[in-house]
């Protein structure tokens, strides 16, 4: 490998041909014959290029990039992924940053180099340990870059053995890096059973480290080479043996070249410290780590680094690169690298004009590192043109790049101007719950009246324990399992009927879309719920104080430019919810339930080209058209990461499988089982559609949660080949007809170069697919005019799918920070969002006969905006239309149904006969009726549709297009109605009369009956009668006070009596308030205050002492309640309490007794027809049954003779021997 | 009427071991001049019944049940007119309706042949005419319009003061033109949670001293103070449930509260003692500050 770098640097090969070389492995026709045969040669290495350039570059800054955040990479053939090394250092759980790339190890390979200074510094971390201190090291290593630049490795390496002290003192400490800085090529070329061991370097502790801004202090670990680490697994390849040893491997080349020079190194010793201690002062009071400048004119070899930097930027730029995002931050990496950690020896300077060896370090100081930077940087300008304003400016503002290319910078700072996309942060979730759907969510949809309760209840544990989650979730201390854990699975155990899970996940669903979906936005229509109405209020400037605080609490950083997939915010509730539920039942309905909506929302037809002419209206529909399009794939990625999720749970684990047979055998078993969605199939789809765009961000998603074993499986692997492929083929500089669109294009590499890092992708799967992706041509050529063809992705969405992007700006944010003096930035100038796009035609459709045809046409020369109107009054109108039908013509024909059960019931007797048979009389006379329906939906559509065309449409659309899209409206609306109505009108005609047939019944029940007709309050009512509560309670008081006990000086004005009465009437008459059981227990009371009256037992306040009523009043009094009874009460009043044995009792206790009240309200009661004389009769004929007094009997017995001589009055509708037979106080109905 | 826990405490300190009684009452009320009666006998109401749900349990045991059977029966026979049953309910500490119904449960299974259902004993507290001994009938019946805290006709002032203020919410309502759909309408409809209205466009409710309005979309009336244990309780069966359906929305607790309790606000559950006056509709621009 290294051979290629040396004759590319020797001019032997161009760079272009190299790059054709590595990209693809045919030849082509341009490539000159010399160059052919320089390569052809190499041919067995050509996949191993990249790696190694990848390697070579991230070794040679190594030096460079103590600081800052790390650029990660992932190594082919580091093999912790694969088995069959038990050695292997351990993997740990997901999530854990380091994790993403395979740990360093000290291998044969490292042991090998060990003459080198930084092997022996690696080694021997102690007396680093001790320079990285505060103190003369310090100082010593501020000053070592800058005063002697070339103090490369070369004397050190020379000129001692392992762990040699001089060594260690040589290589000045490097502070930070110790524990990412990983050995050198990690692979042995000799026996694989060398056991690796994780190299852990205690982080040393320094001021400089710990008061310099980033305070995560990581390098870029190297890309380790070959996957040769498992020579008997993966090395099949049939160059893998039998090469020349020069290219067996990039460390024997090394190591040969370095023991050729450690030769001469030992024969010309140097002083092992340098000497150049007391340069520039470094501002140690600060505590700032400050960047040494970096001057153009000191680069050491030009023409070195430019050839480089033009290869790499080709590799970048043909994406041979797993990750595009990762390279532009390891360049920033070097662009911002503050100080060189270097040795400072000053022999072998290279002879400029003549590239050297690959051992001559490529970095020797920070001008090399940001010559080389810039240089990248100008050829990558394109991506960075789209990077979001900060960074842009950060960038532009960066004065080394101003000195190393002022013509870049102007650049930049055009585009910065230029920009007009402005990346904020994402609206805080809302916490809003999914509202309750009749539709969905009534007893209807429930088997049982039990599985609609448990589902209520369901609901509300559900909200309580995400109320729960919310408030407690950041407490330290606070754990999920334990504080919730019991309590979901105690709820999910209650839903045993498949049908309650269904509904549980579609609650769970809709609140996981609604929490979850990160960007705000009057938006969410898309996905069918109603918008927020408190963006309609213009309230929403209100929620900005919430916002700002919001992102003021954010965390800083997401973790690097290649996070693993992480369940960040309400996420972690759902993901910690479905782990505590651990519920098969559950997790099996929302995979199917995911997956549901994930093809539903992946096949949703998505905005389509718009003729570019009409560039002002044109501009206001996009904006909604991607915002459509952004809710959908932030949807898509949402639900495909849960499903990803939920699919691969049951076989995720930290560690892949530890042996090859394991693995083997798990392959066997994985490699039946039917994929959860069929991914493969909708990738194909999408990218022959040219969807991509759509598909891959989501698929990426899902991907990124799967296990070890599943990019092994041949299902998976077919669909990493593809995405590779894809990968590939997103060239960013190609910009021709039919090309993605580049921000489309960017935001597809900038997931799949994610998705590459993930730790269960094999780091090597990116590097080895290359041979089959020749094979493979995906067909897109179906449809020219697909999503991928249109601007949808726009910089907030790409930004938004990939924080991580936005650590570049976090980069250069901490050298700004990080470096002093700085003044303000140059651009004060806000500029107004606006944004442009370009159109291109509309896709064809399949065609439904000429008519579909004809309006089909029609649309393609509108603005889509008229489609989708005409679309949505149809949809709207032909819904509103059955909900019309529903309410008029089936409300009519229940209403009939009604009164011929009426009639029914009357000629056939209270029962009516069997219900079933009822109904089916009924609707064998409605149905027919049901015909009707289509002829009075068509008139609805007819009328209904052009209003609404005409209110949507610009007042500027020219006639005839106007009534064209109404008609085309009616026509939809009408299909879509009458298409509903004739499949159902009939049995929704049964199932509305079937409720009505069971609502007579049960009203015609003997509750129902007694009910009856009640009276409202009259028109001119204006509710100001006293409050029924007011009443039965001052009632209630009068009560307590006769029955007693009571205090000596109490009682009741009979005033006051009568003003209750009064009262009492008038509340009886307002009936605003008053309610049956509040008017009964009025009327039972009422009875009680006449018994007691009738008995003389209230209390009369006033002087003298507490006395009874006068006769007269007492009369008085019971008139007003007689005519209370015939008149006002509208609930029956339970007079024959009059006569029940405990309230004539009443009359027992006093004496004299006083018969002749009795006797009246006896006669009242008759001759206001309130009780019948047979009732009366019976009444008190069941009172001499009861036990009394011996005189008390006597007198009874005289009132009843006397109440008898009265003149009998016929009453046959009371039947007495009903009364006679229920003592116990039937309660008759006014007459 | 929105009381402080301080305040709150201080009356309910007063209430310990008070009989619920008329006498009670209007001690109360001397005692606290400023509040208002029916919020004082809300809390009254509220604090005895937390009582009665202590002790509930010492008074139904089978010695307890039949001590009091005894001396009720020792009473009336001493003196059958005499209030037996209220004195016995309140020396022992227990409201005189429950006592009443003890007694008769237990006069029940002795002289019938099968244990008497609830709907029995019920029926027969709400008409003592049907109890079968007179003088039983005048005990229990002395008992229930005695007592002020339980009883047949205590639960219907309850049930009547629930109402109204419903009636009295749907008027204010239709006053303001805010068109609702109220608990029948949402039950016919099928919902499972039904509070008393669902605006069907919601309002927001503008707070003095806030920035912010709070958004409305359903209603609920509390004809009763707003205590911590029955605001919980409502918490839990209603209100959250209601949040969980429909969103914010409002507690009318007519007669008063704690403030303290108000500290859901952010959360989508308001409290408030009458019907707010500052509200804001959809058709409304919202009004500069």
């Amino acid at each position: 490998m290294a051979a290629v770098l040396e004759s590319l640097l020797r001019e032997e090969v161009s760079v272009a041909a190299a790059v054709r070389w590595i990209a693809r492995s045919a030849q082509s026709s341009e490539d000159d014959p010399g160059e052919v045969a320089a390569l052809s040669s190499l041919r067995p290495l050509r996949k191993e290029f990249v790696p190694f350039l990848l390697n070579f570059l991230r070794e040679q800054s190594s030096r460079v990039l103590p600081q800052g955040p790390p650029t990660p990479a992932k190594a082919p053939g580091s093999s912790a992924a694969l088995p069959g090394r038990p050695g292997g250092p351990p993997r740990g759980g997901r999530g854990a940053r380091s994790q993403l790339f395979p740990p360093t190890e000290s291998s044969s390979a490292a042991a090998a180099e060990a003459p080198s200074a930084r092997g022996g510094r690696r080694r021997g971390p102690g007396p680093g340990r001790e320079r990285g201190g505060r103190g003369p090291g310090g100082l010593e290593e501020g000053v070592g870059g800058e005063s002697q630049p070339w103090a490369g490795g070369r004397r050190p390496r020379g000129s001692g053995s392992p762990g040699s002290p001089s060594l260690a003192r040589c290589d000045p400490p490097n502070l930070s890096n110790l524990e990412e800085f990983p050995p050198v090529g990690s692979v042995p070329p000799g026996p694989a059973g060398t056991k690796p061991s994780r190299r852990i370097n205690p982080t040393p502790v320094s001021e400089e480290r710990s008061l310099s801004k980033p305070k995560t202090c990581f390098t870029s670990p190297p890309i380790n080479c070959v996957p040769s680490s498992q020579p008997s697994v993966l090395d099949t390849s049939p160059w893998g043996h039998g090469l020349p040893p020069g290219c067996r491997s990039l460390q024997e080349e090394r190591e040969m070249l370095r023991k050729e020079r450690s030769k001469q190194l030992q024969q010309s010793p140097t002083p092992t410290c340098p000497t150049s201690e007391s340069g520039s002062p470094l501002p140690s009071r600060t505590g700032n780590l400050t960047a040494e400048p970096a001057d153009p004119a000191r680069v050491s070899s030009r023409q070195r680094l430019e050839l480089i930097a033009l290869i790499y930027s080709s590799c970048i730029a043909e994406n041979l690169v797993p990750n595009l995002f990762l390279e532009l931050f390891f360049v920033l990496q070097l662009l911002t690298a503050r100080r060189m950690v270097t040795t400072k020896d000053s022999d072998l300077e290279p002879t400029p004009g003549a590239p050297d060896s690959l051992e001559s370090p490529l970095f020797q100081s920070v001008h090399d590192c940001v010559f080389f930077a810039v240089q990248v940087l100008e050829h990558q300008f394109q991506v960075l043109s789209y990077l979001d304003k900060g960074t842009l400016k950060l960038l532009a503002e960066n004065e080394r790049l101003l000195c190393f290319s002022p013509a870049l910078q102007g650049r930049l700072r055009a585009a910065y101007e230029g920009s007009v996309a402005k990346v904020s942060l994402a609206m805080p979730p809302s916490a809003q719950a999914v509202s309750f759907q009749p539709e969905t969510d009534n007893r209807a949809n429930f088997s049982s009246d039990r599985a609609f309760h448990t589902f209520k209840k369901q609901r509300d544990v559900f909200f309580e324990v995400l109320r729960e989650w919310e408030d407690r979730h950041e407490e330290p201390g606070w754990d999920f399992e334990k504080g919730l854990g019991s309590r979901i699975r105690a709820m999910m155990g209650q839903l045993s009927a498949a049908c309650s899970h269904s509904h549980f996940v579609r609650l769970f669903q809709k609140q996981l879309l609604q929490m979850c979906q990160s960007p705000g936005g009057p938006g969410g229509t898309v996905l069918g719920e109603a918008p927020d109405v408190l963006s309609m209020l213009g309230a929403d400037k209100l929620g900005r104080l919430r916002r700002l605080q919001e992102r003021l609490v954010a965390p800083q950083s997401s973790g690097g430019p290649c996070p693993p997939p992480t369940f960040p915010g309400c996420q972690g509730f759902f993901r910690d919810f479905i782990l505590s539920a651990s519920s098969f039942q559950f997790n099996q309905h929302l995979m199917d339930s995911l997956s549901l909506k994930i093809r539903e929302l992946n096949s949703l037809a998505l905005p389509q080209p718009e003729p570019s002419d009409e560039d002002g209206e044109s501009d206001v529909d996009w904006q909604g058209e991607r915002r459509q399009f952004a809710m959908v794939l932030l949807s898509l990625r949402l639900l495909a990461k849960f499903l990803g999720f939920v699919a691969f749970l049951p076989y995720r684990g930290p560690e892949p499988p530890p042996t090859r047979e394991l693995q083997d055998s798990i392959l066997a078993l994985r490699s039946q089982v039917p994929p959860a969605l069929d991914v493969r199939a909708l990738l194909q789809q999408g990218l022959r559609a040219r969807r991509a765009v759509l598909t891959v961000p989501w698929l990426v998603e899902f991907l990124s949660l799967a296990d070890h074993i599943v990019p092994l499986l041949d299902y998976y692997r077919s669909v990493f080949t593809v995405l590779l492929h894809l990968h590939r083929s997103l060239v960013l500089s190609k910009e021709s007809e039919g090309e993605m669109c580049f921000l489309n294009k960017l935001l597809l590499l900038a997931v799949l170069g994610w998705l590459f890092q993930i730790p269960t992708v094999p780091e090597d799967l990116f590097f080895l697919e290359e041979g089959q992706l020749d094979a493979l041509e995906v067909d897109t050529v179906a449809s020219d005019h697909g999503l991928d063809g249109m601007p949808v992705v726009d910089q907030h969405l790409l930004y938004t799918c990939c924080p991580y992007i936005g650590e570049l700006r976090k980069l250069l944010a901490s050298w700004v920070s990080g470096s002093s003096g700085r003044s303000g930035g140059f651009v004060r100038k806000i500029t107004p969002t606006t944004t442009t796009t370009g159109l291109g035609a509309q896709p064809p459709r399949a065609t439904q006969g000429l008519q579909a045809q004809l309006a089909q046409a029609f649309f393609h020369n509108q603005p889509p905006s008229l489609r989708r109107t005409v679309e949505f009054v149809a949809e709207r109108i032909g819904s509103n239309c059955v909900k019309h039908i529903k309410a008029t013509l089936v409300a009519d024909l229940v209403r009939q149904a009604e009164s011929l059960l009426q009639e029914q019931l009357l000629t056939q007797g209270q029962d009516g006969g069997d219900p079933a048979q009822l109904l089916e009389i009924l609707c064998s006379q409605l149905c027919p009726h049901g015909a009707q329906a289509l002829t009075r939906g068509r008139e609805f559509c007819q009328k209904k549709s052009p209003g609404a065309i005409r209110a949507l449409l610009p007042e500027e659309t020219p006639a005839a297009v106007l009534s064209s899209a109404e008609n085309i409206a009616v026509g939809l609306a009408t299909e879509k109605a009458c298409a509903w109505l004739s499949a159902n009108i009939t049995a929704l005609i049964r199932r509305e009369v079937k409720a009505a047939v069971s609502r007579t019944l049960r009203a015609q029940g003997p509750e129902a009956a007694a009910r009856g007709e009640r009276r409202g309050c009259s028109r001119a009512c204006e509710h100001h009668a006293p409050l029924p509560s007011h009443l039965i309670s001052e009632i209630k008081d009068v009560l307590s006070l006769a029955v007693g006990p009571r205090d000596p000086e109490e009682g009741v004005s009979p005033d006051h009596l009568e003003q209750l009465l009064g009262q009492l009437g008038q509340t009886l008459q307002c009936r605003q308030f008053l309610c049956p059981p509040a008017e009964q227990h009025l009327a039972k009371c009422s009875v009680d205050l006449a018994s007691l009256l009738v008995a003389d037992h209230i209390p009369v306040l006033g002087p003298p002492a507490p006395r009874g009523l006068e006769r007269g009043q007492a009369r008085r009094l019971l008139h007003v309640l007689l005519s209370l009874w015939k008149d006002d009460f509208q609930v029956p009043v339970p007079l024959q309490l009059l006569l029940s044995p405990r309230n004539v009792g009443l009359l027992a206790d006093t004496r004299p007794r006083e018969w002749d009240l009795l006797l009246f309200l006896l006669r009242e009661l008759v001759e206001k027809g309130l009780m019948g004389r047979t009732e009366i009769e019976a009444c008190l004929g069941s009172l001499r049954d009861a036990q009394w007094p011996k005189d008390f009997s006597e007198e009874l017995a005289t009132l009843f003779h006397l109440f008898l001589a009265e003149p009998h009055m016929p009453e046959p509708q009371l039947r007495a021997c009903e009364l006679v037979q229920t003592n116990r106080g039937t309660v008759v109905a006014q007459s | 009427m929105i009381l402080t826990k301080v305040q709150y405490d201080e009356i309910a300190q007063c209430l310990v071991s008070v009989p619920p009684t008329r006498q009670s009452l209007r001690k109360l009320k001397q005692r606290f001049p400023s509040q208002s009666q029916a919020t004082l006998l809300s809390i009254f109401s509220q604090e005895y019944q937390k009582h009665i749900k202590r002790t509930h349990a010492k008074h139904h045991t089978s010695e307890a049940i039949e001590s009091y059977y005894q001396r009720y029966l020792n009473g009336v026979g001493r003196n059958g007119a005499a209030p037996v049953l209220l004195e016995l309910a309140n020396e022992v500490d227990y409201a005189p309706s429950l006592m009443a119904r003890i007694i008769l449960e237990r006069f029940l299974q002795e002289h019938e042949e099968t244990p008497p259902s609830k709907s029995v004993i019920n029926s027969m507290l709400r008409d003592p005419s049907q109890i079968p001994d007179g003088v039983l009938a005048n005990q229990v019946y002395q008992c229930i319009v005695n007592d002020c805290c339980y009883g047949p006709l205590v639960d219907c002032i309850k049930h009547a003061i629930g109402h109204e203020h419903e009636v009295l919410l749907r008027d204010m309502l239709l006053e303001k033109n805010l068109s609702f759909l109220d608990e029948d309408q949402l039950r016919a409809k099928g919902y499972d949670k039904t509070p008393d209205f669902i605006l069907q466009v919601p309002v927001v409710m503008l707070c003095p001293l806030a920035v912010e309005g709070h958004i409305i979309h359903w209603i609920e009336s509390k004809a009763s103070f707003g205590d911590e244990c029955s605001h919980h309780a409502y918490l839990h069966d209603q209100f959250w449930s209601y949040w969980n359906r429909f969103g914010p929305g409002l507690v009318i607790y007519w007669y008063g509260f704690i403030q303290e309790l108000d500290c859901n606000r952010e959360r989508g559950i308001l409290l408030k003692a009458c019907f707010p006056t500052d509200i804001v509709t959809l058709c409304h621009s919202v009004p500069c500050p």
